[in-house]
């Protein structure tokens, strides 16, 4: 799989990517495709790189070698790394954060408005003197966010500070807030990371619902494997930057690069063991 | 306590969200309409200079409380608008155009200082535009053929359509005029996108980028209308004085003047007006309190700043939500009465935030 070749089903396809930080290479030559309407998940031990990819592709970072085409609609892909940061969400691609990055000091309804940010229909001087014009794009974005609510049950926090809220709800927010943007390509940072078991499951509910009824590709990082196993259509495993397996999550699981990943290698555990080995074991 | 059951959006929108908002804020302007037949002509004079600061307030207040960028520097924006409208109302302008150029010019000089702002935060930002204050001081000092320099330069009474303004009460509802029409301008804009895109920045940059906010445009342009307000507050300011020098804009002013919106209450716009009639009303009653206390504290230079500081330390500490957010506390003691809780307002620890992303 090191050499994509651009199918139109691909929706983003990352080639060749590496980033270094200083004399440590994060990402090392990594490429994969993410297909139209799939559910596509990153997963891998601590330092793997996976977060490292996600900024990649929400241009917090820059690349040292290699690109990321990005294939919003027909016609030619563009070139993801050559776009501003601020760009990235309005060609269609929304991200969570896995520490949650919401707007504290604003209610939940408004997390959700920022979101429509890139949707905006006015300027400042109609914003100003609050035109007709704007009260209607005001009305439209409210509708819009009621219907991310609705999707997501979020009516009974509609006004609440986020501040207050719990923290399973607010992971659920910044979803919201995502979908929001109306994206094609949903980027999810470790969505179930603090949450308890109940609402791990809603979790798989709403991006099995998020790609059925929306419609919308998801690429997400993740490490609880029961989550990944049920809602991934594919799974790339990433150890030190690079690329270890990639395939349906039982394939991936079963490979035995991933195991030796996660667990260390045969060698790793028998050089623990003491030097005699106990006469029991051995009986 | 009220709740308020919504069936519409633009039940949501509207700027009054109730009947008793639109009762006490109505009470409001037809007080402060009506105050020039009621007020003795020392507390109209006090009165106009709340309304002056408080529209220099809400400048700041979009800046600081509202974007999250402090301006350690903006007493010089106030001077800008402050020379810019006697300069240009000495060669006989128009006292609209002047002041439109005043908000420009000043709307002109922030952007130069917001680009700063793009690279620096925090304290950093601070420090420049603490700078910043200091450079404009020297400027109104130094180039004299224009400023008149350190002897300071007599500002003419406005003339809009041929009717000088010469009256106090007259000058009154003129300020009064334009408070009510900056602060209407304010509102609006918190309510509609720009505005939600400055708190965005405010509470998270990472993630406003995310949401498609261009960060240096939308932090530029805050620097910019925050500017252009202290400008029109300056314009209004050289015209209730009559007299202008650099002395009256140097960084004690500055620090004025973040004082008023700290105390007033970061984020909101009452806290601007609230910390306006505070920065007003505090001398008055330092000198009411000076006859109490013996003469060696009393009378001894510098009583004010002491107590500005310890008023600032005292906030800070106990109340950091400001006048305002008193206020809000009082407010629902009074709704909830009996049944208020201590710990109520208690912010809740907030969650560690990405630090990946540093």
């Amino acid at each position: 799989m090191n050499a994509p070749s651009p199918h139109s089903d691909v929706l983003l396809s990352a080639q060749h990517l590496s980033v270094r930080f200083g004399g440590l290479l994060a990402v090392n030559d990594v490429s994969f495709d993410v297909r139209r309407g799939e559910v596509f998940t990153l997963i891998g031990p601590n330092g793997a790189g996976k977060t490292t990819v996600f900024n990649l592709i929400s241009r917090i970072y820059q690349p040292t070698s290699g690109q990321i085409l990005y294939h919003p609609g027909q016609g030619a892909p563009l070139v993801l790394t050559g776009q501003p940061a601020h760009r990235v969400a309005g060609l269609g691609i929304a991200r969570t954060f896995q520490n949650i990055e919401l707007f504290e000091h604003a209610s939940v309804l408004h997390n959700l408005l920022i979101g429509r940010h890139t949707r905006r229909e006015t300027g400042l001087w109609a914003d100003m003197f609050f035109t007709p014009r704007v009260r209607a794009a005001e009305m439209r974005a409210r509708e819009k966010a009621e219907q991310v609510i609705d999707f997501l049950d979020l009516q009974h926090y509609r006004d609440q500070l986020v501040a207050g809220l719990p923290y399973g709800v607010r992971k659920v927010v910044e979803l919201a807030r995502a979908l929001c943007t109306e994206p094609q390509l949903l980027l999810l940072d470790e969505p179930s990371s603090g949450l308890n078991v109940e609402e791990t499951d809603d979790m798989a509910f709403w991006i099995q619902d998020i790609r059925d009824e929306l419609g919308i590709t998801v690429l997400m990082v993740e490490h609880d494997m029961s989550l990944v196993s049920k809602v991934s259509d594919r799974v790339l495993a990433m150890n030190q930057g690079e690329v270890l397996a990639m395939g349906t999550p039982h394939a991936v699981q079963t490979d035995p690069g991933v195991a030796e990943a996660y667990l260390g290698s045969v060698d790793d555990v028998s050089s623990l063991r003491r030097s005699a080995p106990p006469a029991k074991a051995a009986a | 306590m009220r709740f308020i059951f919504k069936t519409s959006y633009a039940q949501d929108i509207r700027l009054a969200k109730h009947a008793g908002h639109r009762f006490w804020y109505g009470l409001l302007c037809l007080g402060l309409l009506a105050a020039p037949w009621l007020l003795p002509e020392y507390w109209l004079a006090q009165l106009t200079f709340v309304l002056i600061y408080g529209v220099v307030g809400l400048g700041l207040m979009l800046l600081a409380g509202f974007t999250g960028q402090f301006s350690l520097g903006h007493a010089a924006f106030l001077g800008v608008g402050a020379y810019t409208q006697a300069v240009l109302t000495t060669m006989g302008w128009p006292f609209a155009l002047a002041l439109a150029c005043a908000a420009l010019l000043s709307a002109a000089v922030g952007v130069v200082v917001g680009l700063p702002a793009l690279r620096v935060k925090g304290i950093y930002l601070g420090m420049a535009t603490l700078a910043f204050g200091f450079i404009v001081e020297e400027v109104f000092a130094r180039w004299e053929s224009v400023t008149a320099g350190n002897a300071g330069m007599y500002v003419p009474p406005p003339q809009v359509a041929g009717y000088a303004f010469e009256s106090a009460n007259a000058f009154y509802l003129l300020c009064l005029a334009i408070t009510v029409l900056a602060t209407l301008a304010v509102l609006n804009l918190l309510r509609a996108p720009t505005g939600r895109a400055f708190v965005a920045i405010r509470d998270s940059e990472v993630s406003a980028q995310s949401m498609g906010i261009h960060l240096a445009r939308y932090k530029t342009l805050s620097f910019a209308l925050s500017a252009a307000l202290a400008g029109v507050g300056g314009a209004l300011y050289a015209h209730k004085l009559q007299f202008i020098s650099p002395d009256q804009f140097s960084i004690l002013q500055s620090i004025d003047l973040l004082l008023m919106v700290v105390i007033g209450g970061l984020g909101s716009v009452h806290g601007a007006f609230l910390g306006a009639a505070f920065l007003i009303s505090m001398p008055q009653l330092i000198s009411l309190g000076k006859d109490w206390l013996p003469d060696a504290i009393g009378q001894a230079p510098g009583l004010q700043a002491v107590v500005y500081g310890v008023v600032l330390v005292a906030f800070v500490l106990f109340e950091p939500m400001g006048l305002y957010g008193r206020w809000l506390k009082v407010r629902t003691w009074l709704e909830l009465f009996p049944f208020y809780r201590k710990g109520m307002f208690k912010r809740q620890k907030s969650f560690q935030k990405s630090d990946r992303l540093k």
